[in-house]
């Protein structure tokens, strides 16, 4: 009978070493999450203008974002894997109960109390899709077959337009991309994906002109192009622009940005932060920053390839195309390539609901490469 | 051997993700190539220009508010207008503790409860850097103590706004609507672009009908600022357009005689102009004042008007549903002859009441003793009641229907301002889906009447009365006659009567007035012009068989209302009057006199 060893049965050569590999840490996403939230909470002071109270609350929230990580680092995939579909119904249930008696937060029902405790059954499902449509697919040999790609497309869908009707349309975006990246990994054919595609054109078109109020095409047309609207969306951008444009190579260095400490800069602190960051530290600390972030990125991908199976393969991957998303489509909005969009920047943007999330991401990520059997010995 | 399957299946599949993860990571790399890209185009390539903009940044983009369209008559008299106003706003960003300035302002001017709850709901939803509005209209002396401190108040304003102000109060409350600051729900369904800096929109009448059209296109202009956010400049600017005025067929003169002619009665009042549908006036008492709504009406104020049993906020005009009563007689008229049931010379005997074979029960007429031998024109100049309850037995229920809808009755006249009831016109599928009940042979006698379930608007009535005036010709009445709305996508149909028919209508109709029996004879005296007219008279309470209708001895809410329809000169009529006078008691003494008052002024001007 072939002998397998476990990753963390083998004998490592420090003490520290072998610490990590007790508490199925991996070293590389560590170091680089480190060293994001610290860069993080740096530009943060300065874009808040220097609220200590403010960091300390961005503090405490990163804290509970990396004990969330360890802890899901320490749950072996295959029990994930059982829990996942018990995972995937309760976080149903509760969004139907968000749509029935949700605690109303800034216009949108998005909130639910149980007790002391106020969370976000739409976050829970950034993790819970992804699981259910690995653990779906993975039953069965890959590339799947027609039905069972349009039972995936149901279960992705259920929870986004749920989501959606919070409403809460970028977080249901984000959903739906989790669940079609599982799927785009399974082998979804890419002739499929182009159709598919090519299809959404008319049906977009029939939308516009049968389906759409004139207001919502107004926020349509402002939506991709914000220069119609100098006094909002408009607004970020130019200034935005301005800032990053501003800070040149060298940047104005730390606490100099006057984009931003002028206030020019709406929502420094929150979705437009990576502004600051290019203000004050210029295109090298914009590149150092997302080096950081292709860091996490390859290193994710990394672990998808070395993963030894089809569900946890699944599951890494879309863990972090979907991390991938995040990042581009903030830098993206930030710098003018793309629309404005309510995303934040992972780890760097103050507020913690989807940050704690996305650590748990990443604690998957880790427990799937530190539970690997190695070879035969 | 299903061991070796697996196995196989897993080499594949670790391979076929393999490959697309590969890919992905190249697209991710393109991706990241193409943000380095543009990072570097901003922050190496353009590095100079973004710094001089960034130095030079002291620039705030405002938005120009457009100043909204005025309302005028069709004389050109301003019914709605901007005024000048200064008002307190605050931008929060600038500001640095809002408790201690909202508080240290509450000493300068007076902030009240509703003030800052506006104001803290419109800051919990705007972004910070915008400027919002606390207090509305300061008066002199509190402009003259901000101006003295202002220097302690960064981030305060004093803004002058245009504030839209209505001169003739409530009594057009009612015609014009009025306009309201935006609230939640219609901040989800405005244009944010074309709203940016609007404080207000259209809440009803004419001024939400025709909003597009008052509001005009925001402008925008680039100011040049100091570090703390005083302006210093303008730079750009692109002025907003100003809004469209409205001219309206309405006169205000005709209105205001209306008014004054109910003298503090309740009801309504609609005049047409005969030719082309304008609405000349457009009353209904009592009303409010539409300035109470332009800043929002304090709580106080609206649960006065919300909780007066004269309803003052309900427009009867268009949405008050009254039986017609015996003005339906003219109508019905025209249907009996068009349909043969009754000829112009045939007399029926009017004892002074009406039984259906076999029947106990009386149909009485208004009229104890009767009214004798008379044909279809004593009939409607005398309004008998005898005569139309065997027209109606005889036509039925699904005739009197189909005719009485081709004057517009039971559906909506298609008025431009919108906000009309259609009413109800009875019939047997009607009453078998809303009541689950059939239909009975005594209702149709009543419907004969204008009585029972059968309801219409004062508006419905004056557009059925100018109809009748154009020989049947249909017409869809408007406000508003610049800009010229674009016709209704269905035109009303208009019906086909023979013109003989329509003469011996009218010839009754103007016998109501100027006959020597007719019902409103008291009102063609000395008219320098000849009215066609009918009058009616709606129960509101059910009287007992036998028992006598004593007007003193019933309360005034459950008295009858008055009503009166009528158009004139009948032989070349220009205007249609339907007036509705609320427990005023009969239609002749009550409402006929209303509709003399409003046609005096309307068509001999100033001399009466």
């Amino acid at each position: 009978m072939t002998r397998y060893e476990f990753a963390e049965d083998r004998q490592a050569p420090t003490l520290i070493a072998r610490f990590i590999q007790r508490a199925h840490i991996d070293l590389t996403l560590l170091v680089a999450l480190l060293l994001l939230a610290g860069l993080g909470l740096t530009v943060l002071f300065s874009a808040s203008g220097q609220d200590a109270g403010l960091l300390q609350r961005q503090g405490v929230r990163l804290a509970a974002g990396f004990a969330m990580l360890l802890l899901l680092a320490q749950v072996p995939p295959y029990l994930l894997r059982q829990w996942t579909p018990w995972l995937f119904i309760a976080g149903l249930l509760m969004l139907l109960a968000v749509l029935g008696l949700g605690v109303t937060g800034k216009g949108a029902q998005r909130w639910l109390s149980l007790g002391p405790v106020r969370f976000q059954p739409s976050e829970m499902m950034k993790l819970a899709v992804p699981l259910m449509i690995a653990w779906y697919l993975a039953e069965h040999p890959l590339p799947p077959r027609p039905g069972r790609i349009v039972v995936a497309v149901v279960l992705i869908a259920l929870p986004a337009v749920m989501v959606a009707r919070q409403p809460d349309l970028g977080t249901a975006l984000l959903i739906a991309a989790s669940g079609f990246f599982v799927l785009y990994l399974a082998g979804l054919s890419l002739r499929l994906m182009l159709v598919g595609t090519l299809a959404a054109i008319p049906a977009a078109l029939a939308l516009w002109q049968f389906g759409m109020h004139d207001y919502q095409r107004q926020r349509v047309l402002t939506f991709l192009d914000p220069e119609r609207d100098p006094l909002g969306a408009g607004y970020h951008i130019i200034q935005s622009k301005i800032a990053l444009g501003s800070g040149g190579v060298y940047g104005k260095g730390w606490l100099n940005g006057t984009q931003a400490h002028l206030e020019f800069l709406p929502e420094r602190s929150t979705d437009f932060i990576f502004a600051v960051f290019g203000e004050e530290f210029g295109l090298i600390g914009a590149l150092l920053l997302l080096t950081l972030y292709l860091l996490l990125i390859t290193r994710g991908l990394y672990i998808t390839t070395r993963a030894q199976d089809t569900f946890s393969r699944l599951l890494a991957g879309s863990l972090t195309l979907t991390f991938f998303v995040y990042v581009f489509v903030n830098t993206g909005m930030v710098s003018g390539l793309l629309p404005v969009v309510g995303v934040p920047l992972p780890l760097v943007s103050y507020g913690g609901t989807s940050m704690v999330t996305l650590m748990a991401g990443f604690g998957i990520l880790m427990s799937i490469h530190t539970h690997r059997r190695l070879l035969p010995t | 051997m299903s061991a070796q399957i697996t196995i196989k299946d897993y080499i594949q599949e670790s391979q076929l993700t393999l490959n697309r993860t590969v890919l992905a990571l190249a697209v991710i790399a393109l991706l990241f190539a193409a943000l380095v890209g543009r990072l570097t185009w901003l922050q190496v390539t353009s590095h100079a220009h973004y710094r001089d903009l960034a130095q030079e940044n002291r620039v705030k983009i405002e938005p120009l508010v457009p100043t909204r369209g005025l309302i005028l008559d069709r004389h050109g008299r301003r019914l709605a207008v901007n005024l000048p106003a200064f008002s307190l706003e605050l931008t929060p960003e600038l500001v640095d503790d809002l408790e201690a300035t909202l508080a240290a302002l509450g000493e300068l001017v007076e902030i009240s409860d509703s003030d800052l709850e506006r104001f803290r709901s419109l800051a919990a939803r705007q972004p910070a850097f915008e400027r919002l509005p606390l207090r509305f209209r300061l008066t002199d002396d509190e402009l003259a103590r901000l101006a003295i401190d202002r220097h302690r108040f960064p981030g305060v304003d004093v803004q002058a706004r245009l504030d839209r102000y209505y001169p003739y109060g409530a009594a057009l409350a009612h015609a014009l609507g009025y306009v309201g600051r935006i609230n939640v729900a219609e901040l989800q369904t405005l244009d944010p672009v074309a709203y940016r800096g609007s404080t207000h929109v259209g809440k009803l009448g004419v001024e939400k009908a025709y909003e597009a059209q008052l509001h005009g296109v925001v402008g925008l202009q680039e100011v040049e600022v100091n570090a703390q956010g005083r302006e210093l400049r303008v730079l750009k600017r692109t002025a907003p357009a100003p809004g469209q005025d409205l001219r309206l067929a309405l006169d205000v003169d005709v209105q205001a005689a209306a008014i004054a002619a109910l003298n503090g009665q309740h009801g309504a009042v609609v005049a047409i102009d005969v030719r082309d549908g304008g609405v000349l006036a457009l009353v209904s008492e009592p009303a409010h004042d539409p300035n109470l709504f332009v800043h929002g009406i304090s709580r106080d104020d609206y649960a006065t008007l919300t909780a007066s049993k004269a309803r003052p906020l309900f427009n009867r005009a268009l949405v008050g549903r009254y039986p017609p009563g015996s003005t339906i007689k003219p109508f019905l008229g025209l249907a009996g002859l068009a349909s043969g049931t009754v000829s112009a010379n045939q007399r029926k005997y009017c004892p002074g009441f009406y039984q259906l074979e076999g029947r106990e029960h009386k149909y009485r007429d208004w009229k104890k003793q009767g009214h004798g031998p008379v044909d279809l024109h004593d009939a409607i100049s005398q309004s008998c009641d005898v005569y139309f309850y065997g027209l109606a037995h005889e036509l039925g229920i699904e005739r009197m229907h189909d005719y009485l809808a081709g004057f517009g009755f039971g559906r909506a006249t298609g008025i431009d301002v919108g906000g009309e009831s259609p009413a109800l016109l009875p019939s047997p599928a009607w009453k078998r889906a809303a009541r689950n009940l059939p239909w009975y042979p005594g209702e149709t006698l009543i419907t004969g009447i204008g009585q029972g379930f059968m309801q219409a608007t004062p508006l419905q009535l004056a557009v059925a009365t100018a109809q009748l005036a154009r020989g049947g010709l249909a017409v869809t009445p408007r406000l508003v006659l610049e800009p010229a709305a674009p016709p209704p996508p269905r035109p009303p149909p208009s019906v086909a009567f023979d013109p003989a028919h329509f003469r011996l209508v009218v010839g009754a109709m103007t016998d109501v007035v100027h006959g020597a029996r007719g019902t409103a004879r008291r009102i063609g005296q000395g008219a320098e012009y000849r009215i066609a007219g009918k009058t009616g008279t709606a129960q509101v309470f059910g009287i007992a068989q036998e028992a006598k209708y004593e007007e003193e001895a019933v309360a005034k809410h459950l008295r009858d209302h008055g009503l009166f329809i009528g158009f004139a000169p009948a032989d070349d009529p220009r205007i249609a009057v339907a007036v509705v006078v609320e427990n005023g008691g009969s239609g002749s003494r009550a409402a006929a006199p209303v509709a003399r008052a409003v046609m005096d002024r309307y068509l001999l001007g100033n001399r009466w």
